[in-house]
């Protein structure tokens, strides 16, 4: 079974981004969106399938594979199965900087700033989340040092928000605290992928020394594994999944909480092997939950966050519930 | 004689026409200040200061501005208080309980709301030959207007125009907006894609319903902060649009308020949208 993991994981992804092509506001057969797309006659289908439905897949499958993957190295690296960037604040604080990049104008003045600074929030967020709850520490210290990130962040930003002289921004808290990937354009794309890449790729490195991780410290270091190294990688890593997928689509919570658990067991709990999986499984279920909020409410934007909390909430609680009965046991 | 002194004065006190008027809505304020005495009008709202038509921002800027509490309205002691339909509930409320009178206004939808605004206004301040003198004007700038329209449509194809401002928002044809459009001798997609009265479209929408004209809200601009409700008006996908490279026209602070300026706008707009 999990031989045919990967092959049916990527079908699943090639086929949600079809469908996430096919789906919106403007119901044309599908033949004719194809078309269009891919032909070109300059008219307004062309216009719609280029510029809004493809960069929109583009970043639902880059994001959502960004966030799979930092999920499953934040749970392999804390060894800890609450991990997760939005549930943490790692998200929140990563919006906090692009939303402060974009009202300062600095993000105006130099475009790249935008995803910058989203990792550098991101950045201090994971930081401090590893210093006060690294390893050693136990999952209640994680929770609570992701209950005081996620808080501080959100104050920060309903703060901002609030004090930006353009009457539209304190409305879009929503926004920048659940994520929407609506009319996101190629520019967005532009800002944003790079990053993401660069960050899956750098925790992808990390791979083996997770594996070696899951026999504890003194292990892996005996195996090899420098410590400060993979902490930095991971740091970084996830700073810049993370911070690049803000920047343009606001925080997006749960993915990489629900992903690794629903892959776990198919990969026997090796990071090695979850790593690639959680990114493809990421990427499937960002999809389809862009295709759904464009089903539940058309044309009316229902935030990405709002669906994956209903689902991702109760998949949390359910997750604590056990760490509960495991301690006990 | 002193008791008909106090008389008069008391049946004067009907007619009198209010001394101390605070205005707390943005286009209250706009009416307002076409028509008031000198010194009638003692404070308008914060966003007179910056939110007004050009022609009244100076006499908008030389009077203190309030922010629509009632707290500080009724330290000012008026003796008349303009508000908005819509103009917070609870603050007009608590004035009335005070004892201050309060006019309402409601928005207008037309240009002929704008004519029934402005007798209005014209009642309420005392002031009902000026605001009689200001609705003839008003008739024969329209009058003008209309016959420079049909001059410039003649022969031409109506075209097919949108608006499109911050989230979205455009303006079917039973808004001031919707008026501005059919003055200005367009034809509103909005009503045909189920708008009549505005709402929010998608810009997906929007495009594929392929529109000859677009009318944009004010885009993001650096020192008024960012949103990314406006940053939508700088989407590649409407930049490339047929719309978009004939020329777009600017749905800027005309069009806000039912005044006389918004003929200025209808003006600007059969302008913007003649090849």
């Amino acid at each position: 079974m999990s031989r045919l993991l990967v092959p049916a994981l990527l079908t699943l992804v090639v086929l949600l981004f079809v469908a996430s092509l096919l789906i919106g506001p403007a119901a044309v057969p599908v033949a004719d969106s194809l078309s269009a797309l891919i032909r070109g006659d300059g008219g307004p289908m062309t216009l719609v399938m280029r510029e809004l439905r493809l960069p929109r897949a583009v970043l639902a499958t880059a994001i959502g594979a960004g966030l799979g993957l930092s999920g499953a190295v934040m749970q392999g690296y804390l060894r800890n199965p609450l991990a997760e960037p939005g549930l943490l604040g790692v998200s929140g604080a990563a919006a906090l900087g692009a939303v402060l990049a974009l009202q300062t104008g600095l993000a105006a003045a130099m475009a790249l700033a935008l995803p910058l600074a989203g990792l550098g929030g991101a950045f201090a967020a994971v930081l401090v989340l590893a210093l006060l709850a690294g390893p050693a520490g136990g999952a209640l210290t994680l929770i609570l040092a992701g209950i005081g990130v996620s808080a501080l962040a959100g104050a920060g930003l309903a703060l901002v928000l609030n004090l930006s002289p353009d009457p539209f921004a304190a409305q879009e808290i929503v926004f920048w605290l659940m994520g929407s990937l609506a009319d996101r354009s190629w520019s967005h794309v532009a800002l944003a992928l790079p990053f993401v890449v660069l960050g899956c790729a750098l925790l992808l490195t990390q791979a083996r020394a997770l594996s070696a991780l899951t026999l504890g410290e003194d292990a892996a270091a005996s195996m090899g594994v420098s410590l400060g190294r993979l902490r930095g990688v991971v740091l970084l890593g996830t700073a810049a999944v993370v911070g690049g997928a803000t920047a343009v689509a606001g925080s997006i919570g749960f993915i990489g909480l629900m992903v690794p658990h629903m892959l776990r067991r198919a990969t026997h709990g090796d990071p090695a092997r979850l790593l690639p999986v959680s990114a493809l499984g990421g990427a499937a279920m960002l999809l389809a939950a862009d295709i759904a909020v464009r089903l539940i409410l058309p044309g009316r934007d229902l935030k990405l966050g709002v669906l994956l909390a209903i689902l991702g909430a109760p998949f949390f609680l359910l997750l604590i519930l056990r760490t509960r009965f495991a301690q006990n046991a | 004689m002193l008791a008909l002194v106090f008389g008069t004065g008391a049946a004067g006190a009907q007619t009198t026409p209010p001394a101390r008027v605070v205005s707390m809505n943005l286009c209250t304020d706009q009416l307002a200040l076409m028509l008031a005495a000198p010194g009638q009008l003692v404070s308008g709202s914060y966003l007179a200061h910056d939110g007004v038509v050009a022609p009244l921002r100076d006499a908008a800027r030389s009077l203190p501005a309030n922010r629509g509490l009632a707290e500080e309205i009724y330290l000012l002691q008026p003796d008349l208080v303009l508000a908005g339909r819509y103009s917070t509930v609870a603050t007009v409320a608590m004035l009335q309980r005070l004892g201050v009178p309060v006019i309402r206004f409601e928005p207008e939808y037309s240009l002929d709301d704008i004519e029934d605004a402005l007798a209005q206004m014209g009642t309420a301040l005392g002031r009902e030959t000026e605001a009689e003198a200001l609705i003839a004007d008003f008739r024969d700038d329209r009058a003008r207007l209309a016959a420079y329209q049909a001059q410039v449509r003649a022969g031409t194809e109506v075209p097919r125009a949108v608006l499109y401002s911050a989230r979205g928002w455009t303006g079917g044809s039973n808004t001031l907006s919707g008026d501005i459009l059919r003055a200005a001798g367009l034809r509103n997609l909005a009503d045909e894609m189920g708008f009549e009265w505005g709402g929010m479209v998608a810009l997906e929408t929007l495009l594929m319903a392929d529109p000859d004209r677009l009318i944009l809200g004010q885009p993001a601009r650096n020192p008024e902060g960012w949103s990314e409700a406006r940053a939508l008006l700088h989407h590649p996908a409407l930049r490339h649009s047929r719309a978009f490279r004939a020329g777009v026209a600017a749905n800027d602070r005309d069009w806000v308020c039912g005044t006389p300026f918004v003929l200025d706008a209808v003006a600007r707009l059969i302008d913007e949208t003649t090849p």
